[in-house]
């Protein structure tokens, strides 16, 4: 099981890897996406796959009583699902933003940061 | 509910006794500035009322982390669990000299923006929230610094990123957002990495608390997955602190956002993704930290070099302190590399050093524009006719960032290369060396032509300042802006002065991170 859900991320982050590299920002934030989604998989592989039994402890018992589902990359996943979410929900409104006042959304076009003359710096007075 | 729960022994897994009062220093920092942030939410119609709130905030965040740093210094290594869980189970909260210090440094550099912004951060742009994210950023960055759980640390990295992003578009200008696109995206990318690095690092020892971290991977038989960590999270901190090869966004960004905003992230961000080099490769995986000390080492000297030689190549201000910044962050990244007890002493002395010039020198440019109204060093001139006070200040902080003697610099600089040489590492000392006399030769450039040269390119010296447009007069600078200046400067000097407190400081850090001995007993209080 867990070997499979190392393939899916892998090619999660690969599918992910080659959308960032695009010049396009729409291919680039479709890349992000990915890349939270890719990582959220992974912690969630790494503490390992237990399928059917619930981190739930039965009444008058105070311990497990057997092997459960490991209830912590769970918490961790919910936190970076959280996060991730927010963060793509910025980087749209910031990228039709930047297509808006930029006129583009080739990243090679976007250089208004940038300085304008490549000449030298003052070399004397 | 309370019948049943007494037949279980608790003591085995939480506190049971009160935290002393003293311990409750190390989350004042973060419960105040989420107060102050949320309290200045409130108040965002009321853009006189701001500042004072986010004033009154950073300065009770400085009294507490005064107090924090003197109870670690006297006490060792502070620990406090949430929820009373003990460790590993609850997320801890540590504070160490190396947190400790950069926590306060954090916050007295704030206040310095906080005050400075009073006069140039405009009306609306309060209202669009500047001191709610100026706090959240703070509190995110102090977060960073005194939490003891890895996975809590990913978590304050993203409270302090999503405030920068807000800081980062405050104006919004075609340049910022053009500028936003790059900061934000690499940012993020960064972030993600050193998630995923947290997910398999987690995987590997089925622990998020850093101390248990560092205990499990020291008595782990197999070292390989732990250095292939140790890569990943090299490449998302180097990321995140602007080392060579992944640095293009800093200088493309850090131009963009309103001057006080670049002094707060050129100050306080860049120093988060050092701190969190000095605790993952020095803390948890000394191992790693030793297997990749050569490409350290190299990124270090190539982020120097390309900081300062980039510096040399400028012609807006603004963009040759974005290469300051960069060329500082190849020094501390030297100390990493070496890591002997001297160098990451150095290291630390150089983080807070950092700290403060950057800040520093990016509220000098808001000062040099006020008065001279442009970036450009063939435009600007005069300086030190219209203002010898000011002139002396640029001259202190220039001097000071170079690493030139009687300044804080210095002695982080010499720290660095005493421990490099020590180690048998010249050429990491020689690296630091001639990075140092490049910086020296653009901050000299930069201040003959702002202060020195009469008027714009071509003016003879010694001529009468020329009148240039748009600017003001020495007299109509504001307070706001000369306090936090002449603060700064002042404490540079001092610790360049006496620099002994400091140093015992630094020394007692790298200690604690060397040996995690401390450390570990400060979060396990003594239960294994």
């Amino acid at each position: 099981m867990e070997t499979l859900f190392s393939v899916l991320v892998g090619i999660l982050f690969a599918g992910s890897i080659y959308l960032l590299l695009s010049r396009k920002l729409v291919r680039i934030l479709l890349g992000i996406a990915i890349l939270g989604n890719a990582v959220n998989l992974l912690i969630f592989t790494a503490g390992r796959l237990t399928r059917d039994v619930p981190p739930i402890i039965p009444l008058q018992s105070y311990l497990p009583v057997e092997a459960t589902a490991n209830p912590l990359p769970q918490a961790l996943v919910l936190t970076a699902i959280v996060i991730s979410f927010s963060f793509l929900a910025f980087f749209l409104v910031l990228g039709y933003r930047a297509y808006q006042e930029l006129g583009t959304d080739d990243l090679l076009d976007m250089r208004v940061a940038e300085p304008k003359e490549h000449s030298e710096p003052p070399l004397g007075y | 509910m309370a019948a049943t729960k007494t037949t279980v022994d608790i003591t085995a897994a939480m506190v049971t006794e009160a935290v002393p009062l003293a311990d409750w220093l190390l989350v004042a920092p973060v419960l105040l500035t989420m107060a102050g942030g949320a309290i200045s939410i409130i108040f965002r119609k009321k853009s006189a009322t701001q500042p004072w709130i986010a004033i009154t905030t950073i300065a009770l965040v400085i009294l507490s982390n005064i107090g924090l740093l003197n109870h670690v210094l006297t006490n060792g290594v502070v620990t406090m669990v949430m929820g009373s869980w003990l460790p590993p189970f609850g997320i801890a909260f540590t504070a160490d000299p190396l947190g400790a210090l950069l926590a306060l440094t954090a916050s007295v550099a704030t206040m310095c923006v906080a005050v400075f912004a009073m006069n140039s951060i405009a009306e609306n742009e309060r209202r669009y929230g500047f001191y709610p994210f100026l706090l959240m950023l703070l509190c995110g960055v102090t977060g960073s610094f005194l939490t003891g759980d890895i996975f809590n640390l990913y978590v304050w990295f993203e409270v302090l990123l999503i405030s920068s992003f807000g800081m980062q578009i405050l104006g919004n200008e075609k340049v910022q957002i053009d500028g936003a696109v790059k900061y934000a995206v690499l940012n993020l990318i960064a972030t993600t990495l050193f998630l995923a690095a947290t997910g398999l690092l987690y995987g590997l020892v089925g622990t998020l608390n850093m101390a248990d971290i560092a205990g499990k991977l020291k008595a782990f038989d197999s070292s390989g997955p732990m250095l292939g960590l140790a890569t990943l999270y090299f490449l998302a901190f180097a990321m995140k602190a602007a080392a060579f090869p992944v640095n293009f966004w800093l200088p493309a960004s850090y131009h963009t956002p309103r001057l006080v905003v670049a002094a707060i992230f050129a100050g306080l961000l860049t120093k988060v993704g050092v701190y969190a080099l000095l605790r993952v490769m020095l803390l948890l995986m000394p191992e790693g930290r030793d297997w990749l000390a050569s490409l350290i080492g190299i990124v270090a000297i190539a982020t120097m070099l390309t900081g300062s030689l980039g510096a040399l190549a400028q012609t807006d201000i603004r963009r040759l302190m974005a290469y300051l910044v960069i060329a500082g962050i190849g020094a501390m990244m030297a100390g990493i590399a070496v890591g002997n007890e001297v160098a990451v002493s150095g290291a630390i002395f150089y983080s807070m050093h950092s700290v403060l010039i950057m800040t520093a020198l990016y509220l000098l440019v808001a000062f040099m524009f006020q008065m001279s109204g442009t970036f450009s060093l063939r435009e600007i001139g005069g300086l030190y006719i219209r203002t010898p006070l000011g002139a002396g200040i640029g001259l202190i902080l220039l001097l000071a960032v170079a690493g030139l003697p009687p300044f804080s610099g210095f002695w982080a600089k010499l720290l660095l290369v005493a421990g490099a040489l020590e180690a048998g590492r010249g050429w990491v000392a020689a690296g630091i060396l001639v990075s140092g006399l490049f910086t020296t030769i653009a901050v000299g450039r930069l201040w003959i032509f702002a202060f020195w040269r009469g008027g714009n390119e071509h003016t003879v010296d010694g001529i009468q300042a020329l009148p240039i447009a748009g600017s003001s007069d020495a007299s109509e600078i504001s307070w706001s802006i000369w306090l936090p200046l002449v603060v700064l400067t002042a404490l540079i000097f001092i610790i360049g002065i006496l620099p002994e407190t400091m140093m015992s400081i630094t020394e007692n850090g790298a200690k604690t991170l060397i040996d995690p001995t401390a450390y570990i007993g400060s979060v396990f209080g003594g239960i294994r």
